[in-house]
């Protein structure tokens, strides 16, 4: 079996699954409501207030939500030894790794345009800029949280209290992502500043840890 | 392995403390008085060469961790533990020395400066690298450690680059001081001082961590052994 069949195997496999219990996609839909929520009370802006600091809540409401599913991912096939069994089998491991972290993709973009609604109503969100740019915005920023997430999820899956140890290891990393994820959204939303410099840094910042995960995920599976 | 078990001769630590004795007396009397900033200024022969060190610790962190993914020898990770270890605490009296500094200068404690910035999030990396080294579990530590080595190293210069991009939009503050170009030659030459009494320390606390990490490797596979035997 070639590499992307392998993938697509492992990725239907994820999603047939997640179809049927439906856990990861329930819990981050809870937990981004209830941020929301939460950030409304504490905020309370007007529509004017709100466009200035929403790019930084809708991101970090999405960030928490993502370390939910995320947390998930390996959890499942450390189950039934289904991890020591792929170790074992010939598959390359990065088909393994590039179905998580597809599967992960989705898992979060599905969260983002369903949580998309509730923040223009809560909010009074009304993008200035042109919102196709928004979803560019989105697609990179997503993956760029979602590749390091998968990857680091694997590596705290094998340490002691690893639901807290991912946060702490992913979001030192993410930052510039986030801070560019960030800056776009609410460059877009007033309709101030052009986002070019973020998407190109997100487009870059994707790029090169996509292929740093590429590299060493094989290592990070096999280490003993 | 043997020779990595010697002891660091006690002479090496005594001349690096003796130097550090010279040159704080360098820093704090006979380096002239800076005209605008005064005797605050002085915190600049401290400051500066702690975050040297720090930078250099974590640039043999990220090469002592690509050894170990290539090699697996145990001696690299060891390396990359004691650096990181080393480079934190540096990064961490840089940053505090810095604020100490910026506040009768500048007038505030901190601005988030594309330099400042990366520094805190380069401290904030390798404390999360410390973290996974002290909860990831046996065996794995190093491998686990050393993937995220290179994530960290490789974040830096993109952190760098968004934060000064970020920042080029507002007015950043004057970089009193700090520049090597209008440095009096009697300055320069306290500061020099003080660099080379630095990168000492920083060597000698590096090469007592290495040791002591080499040692703690060794108690840990010995006890692995026994436990294997059934004798522990």
């Amino acid at each position: 079996m070639s590499t992307m069949a392998i993938a697509r195997a492992t990725l239907m496999k994820d999603l047939r699954m997640e179809w049927r219990s439906k856990d990861a996609i329930n819990s981050m839909l809870f937990f981004a409501l209830l941020v929301v929520v939460i950030f409304s009370f504490a905020f309370n802006p007007t529509a004017e207030e709100s466009r200035q600091i929403a790019g930084g809540l809708i991101w970090v409401a999405f960030l928490f939500a993502a370390v939910v599913a995320l947390n998930q991912t390996w959890a499942r096939e450390l189950r039934n030894q289904v991890l020591d069994a792929y170790r074992v089998s010939p598959a390359p491991p990065n088909a393994l790794f590039l179905a998580k972290t597809i599967g992960n993709f989705l898992f979060v973009v599905v969260l983002e345009c369903l949580m998309a609604p509730l923040f223009v109503i809560f909010y009074e969100l009304r993008s200035v800029g042109p919102v196709w740019q928004l979803i560019v915005v989105a697609l990179l920023g997503t993956w760029a949280l979602v590749v390091n997430g998968t990857f680091f999820a694997a590596l705290s899956i094998r340490t002691r209290s690893r639901e807290i140890m991912l946060p702490l290891i992913l979001f030192p990393i993410s930052i510039p992502a986030l801070l560019g994820m960030v800056d776009a959204t609410t460059s877009i939303l007033t309709g101030e500043a052009s986002p070019d410099f973020w998407i190109k840094m997100l487009a870059v910042y994707d790029i090169v840890f996509t292929a740093i995960c590429l590299m060493l995920f094989e290592t990070v599976l096999n280490a003993e | 392995m043997e020779s990595s078990m010697k002891k660091l001769p006690p002479i090496s630590i005594l001349f690096v403390v003796a130097l550090l004795g010279v040159t704080s007396y360098l820093a704090l009397a006979v380096a002239p008085t800076e005209r605008t900033m005064g005797d605050v200024q002085r915190i600049f022969y401290y400051h500066v060469p702690s975050g040297w060190v720090a930078f250099l610790c974590f640039f043999i962190n990220f090469v002592a961790s690509a050894v170990y993914l290539w090699r697996r020898s145990e001696g690299s990770d060891a390396l990359a533990a004691a650096s990181a270890e080393v480079g934190v605490v540096f990064c961490t009296v840089l940053l505090i020395t810095g604020p100490l500094w910026a506040r009768p200068v500048w007038g505030i404690w901190w601005t988030w400066d594309a330099r400042l910035t990366t520094t805190l999030v380069l401290w904030l990396i390798y404390v999360s690298y410390l973290v996974l080294r002290r909860f990831s579990a046996g065996g794995q530590t190093q491998v686990l450690a050393a993937a995220f080595a290179i994530f960290g190293f490789v974040d830096v210069p993109i952190v760098y680059m968004s934060i000064r991009w970020f920042r080029t939009q507002h007015p950043s503050p004057v970089m009193g001081g700090g520049e090597n170009s209008g440095l009096d030659p009697a300055m320069a030459h306290v500061f020099l001082f003080n660099l080379a009494a630095f990168t000492l320390m920083g060597i000698v606390f590096l090469v007592l961590r290495y040791k002591l990490q080499m040692s703690e490797q060794a108690l840990e596979s010995t006890h692995a052994q026994a436990a294997l035997k059934g004798v522990a």
